[in-house]
């Protein structure tokens, strides 16, 4: 039965093009040299060097973690170069002023930056490689006091913001890619949304990585004072090479008193072919920390792309009554491996969290749930809801889960709901018999598994990931 | 409408049809019975393209077209509509916006607008009362968590909404109880129209009390053993299958 569901027309990764353009490349290799040439590369201050010197000298003493669920061969952390820049860095002030072969780049991934035909209601942060090289919308957003800008950027221009929330939820020595990212990181982005301010617009990165041999390593810090929302969206890609490529990120974020962040990533790093040759390694840390009372910390993920995913966003709910969820479909098709889940910390009192995650594996991908839900002693009261829903398309795939919770107060309740369901032969027959064809059956079939996460995007962004979804799946299904 | 020249299909390997011919024409109904294991689902889902079921030898024409040479959507696109005997449930889909997408992909074909979700649930609101359902199953995934008779009953109900040429119904009428029997044997006779034509596979009897064939025909090992009228099922019912097949053998 699985020869006739898995065997079909394999749809070509769409973003795999690469752009020709000249970079400014870091020869590979990593020593305290390259970390003060990188930091020296973007003008910043000494307190910043020395925060990535530490960062550093503590990732020398960490060792790889290997307890995920995932197998790849070792990485030369030597063979990687840890910077690289197109040429003639452009003045972030005028857009006029980008090469217009990567204005072209991001407009053929769909995200445009010039003015006229910007994406309206979306402010949009463009980076290539290691470098932010447009920032949309920021006089509008700074008319209500919102920064947003390159991390670079805001390290000069904001030190006292970036000093203070820097490492404040994801320590430097956090775990062995973390610590590395913030020896290394280049760029990222950056939002400060002042006391009592929505944020009129949906704040999106869009990240590419385009060079080869590259790491790409961003840093995205995102603070929400009192009061105040923001919606972020993330998204990404790069081209298709037989090498592996890593890329580690962290991402903080802080909401204080009754703010709410809302952080949607759309990740579509190139997967590596049907062999499983090639394909990015995402291994990131995203963590945020409501730190206030009544925060919201919401995370949805649509995790479709990467040969290898290892990711856990997560919340510290310290602020009592503070909300945590997390919203997350992941795909793996081919060889695609990915281990993948949340954190969710209750330290205060009436704390309550929402785990809904949905794995997807066709062909021979490897799909796992991983969780912690954690209930400290002082969380009075708090609640949690997970649900795992597994889907396997053929059976050469796999499906695991690993839900760990560790109570330490007896007034909490947690409910959790786990399912696995397979694609069948017969269903897409059914369908079939209907009057609707294979792909539409699956697609239908997938976005109706999937609907609980989808309707957590950002509206622009919900029918991309449908889109996505489909097209990372194509060819799981005869 | 249809015409099967010696059509023999197996399954696994396993001959089970072994060279049937039957032709139906628009506005007739005909009734295939038989004991167990005698083809009948075979038949029924050979004809709509089910690729467990290899068809090793003879042809079937639908309007004319060669039917084997199609895809199974192609066949249900072109009218060709099979109410299963096992309802496949789909989870995650409700029952509306998978007949919705049915009812678009065969609008679609013929080149018709499709029908947004408002002109849709209009279109529905009265095929809903023919079955005896209100709105409260459309909302449900498609038959999950349904009964055997309610699966049936939401066959009847996509028949009905579909509007085919050629409706193969497979023992649809097992497992319902008596008030179910009557509302599915009622929706078919209401669908029933000069420009199109029922098969029904059926192992009883009693529903072809309710639905009035036009012919009869008995299988057994895979061959048409005898056709008549609506007399011939009678016949069935009193005597059972087993004479049939003596008087296959002696033949």
């Amino acid at each position: 039965m699985s020869s006739g569901i898995e065997a079909q027309v394999l749809q070509p990764y769409k973003y795999g093009f690469v752009t020709d353009i000249e970079a400014d490349v870091v020869p590979p290799g990593l020593s305290e040299d390259v970390i003060r040439l990188i930091s020296a590369k973007k003008g910043e201050p000494e307190w910043m060097l020395e925060w990535r010197l530490r960062a550093y000298r503590n990732w020398l003493k960490m060792v790889e973690p290997h307890w995920s669920n995932v197998t790849y061969g070792p990485i030369d952390y030597q063979a990687i170069s840890y910077y690289a820049a197109p040429r003639q860095r452009p003045k972030l002030e005028s857009l006029d002023q980008v090469d217009p072969k990567l204005i072209e780049t991001f407009e053929k991934l769909g995200i445009p930056i010039e003015e006229r035909k910007r994406l309206a209601g979306v402010a949009v942060d463009a980076v290539f490689d290691s470098v932010s090289v447009a920032t949309t919308f920021r006089e509008t957003l700074a008319r209500q006091g919102i920064i947003f800008c390159a991390i670079s950027e805001a390290i000069r221009e904001h030190p006292e913001l970036v000093q203070k929330y820097l490492g404040s939820v994801v320590p430097a020595n956090d775990n062995f890619f973390a610590a590395l990212n913030s020896a290394v990181f280049t760029d990222g982005s950056f939002a400060y949304i002042p006391k009592g301010v929505r944020c009129p617009l949906e704040l999106s990165t869009y990240f590419r990585i385009n060079a080869s041999s590259t790491g790409q390593f961003e840093r995205t810090l995102i603070i929400a004072e009192e009061g105040s929302y923001v919606s972020y969206l993330e998204g990404c890609s790069a081209p298709s090479r037989d090498e592996n490529q890593l890329h580690a990120a962290v991402v903080e974020l802080i909401a204080l008193d009754d703010a709410t962040i809302k952080y949607s990533t759309i990740q579509n790093w190139y997967p590596g072919d049907e062999e499983g040759r090639g394909g990015i390694y995402n291994f990131v840390t995203k963590r945020g920390k409501c730190v206030g009372r009544n925060a919201k910390i919401s995370w949805t993920q649509v995790e479709t792309g990467s040969a290898i995913t290892w990711k856990y966003p997560g919340c510290i709910l310290q602020g009592d009554n503070s909300i945590g969820e997390f919203y997350s479909v992941a795909v793996t098709n081919h060889r695609q491996q990915a281990d993948t889940g949340t954190k969710m910390i209750h330290l205060g009192k009436n704390t309550r969290s929402t785990i809904v995650s949905k794995g997807i594996s066709a062909g021979r991908g490897q799909n796992t749930y991983r969780g912690l839900v954690k209930i400290m002693k002082g969380a009075e009261h708090a609640r949690n809801y997970s649900q795992c829903d597994s889907m396997l398309i053929g059976d050469r795939c796999g499906a695991h889960t690993f839900p760990y919770i560790d109570v330490r107060n007896s007034t909490a309740i947690m409910e959790h709901e786990a399912s696995t369901s397979k694609i069948g032969e017969d269903q897409i027959f059914y369908a079939k018999q209907r009057g609707l064809s294979a792909e539409d059956a699956v697609s239908m079939i997938v976005n109706g598994f999937c609907k609980e996460v989808f309707k957590e995007l950002p509206m622009e962004f919900a029918v991309e990931a449908q889109r996505l979804l489909g097209i990372s799946l194509e060819g799981s299904v005869g | 409408m249809l015409e099967i020249r010696n059509l023999h299909a197996s399954v696994e390997g396993h001959e089970i049809l072994k060279g049937i011919d039957l032709t139906v024409k628009a506005g007739e109904v005909h009734a295939i019975m038989g004991p167990n294991g005698s083809g009948k689902s075979t038949l029924a889902q050979a004809l709509a393209g089910h690729p467990a079921y290899t068809v090793t030898e003879g042809s079937v024409l639908y309007e004319g077209k060669d039917l084997l040479a199609m895809k199974p959507e192609e066949r249900a696109r072109e009218g060709v509509f099979l109410a299963f005997q096992y309802p496949v449930p789909i989870r995650g889909i409700t029952n509306a916006y998978f007949l919705r997408s049915a009812v678009n992909a065969i609008r679609k074909h013929r080149g018709e607008e499709e029908l947004g979700p408002v002109e849709f649930m209009d279109a529905l609101e009265e095929k809903l009362k023919v079955i005896g359902w209100d709105d409260s199953y459309l909302n449900r995934p498609v038959n999950d968590g349904f009964s055997g008779g309610e699966k049936k009953r939401n066959e009847i109900l996509q028949m009905a909404v579909l509007e085919p040429k050629l409706a193969i119904l497979d023992e649809t009428d097992s497992g319902l109880d008596i008030d179910a029997l009557k509302t599915v044997a009622h929706t078919v006779e209401k669908l029933r129209r000069s420009d199109n034509a029922t098969v029904l596979v059926t192992h009883y009897y009693r529903i072809l009390t309710h639905i009035r064939p036009d012919f009869v025909h008995v299988l057994s090992a895979g061959r048409i053993v005898k056709s008549g009228g609506k007399e011939l099922a009678l016949e069935l019912e009193e005597k059972g299958y087993d004479w049939l097949r003596e008087e296959a053998a002696v033949a």
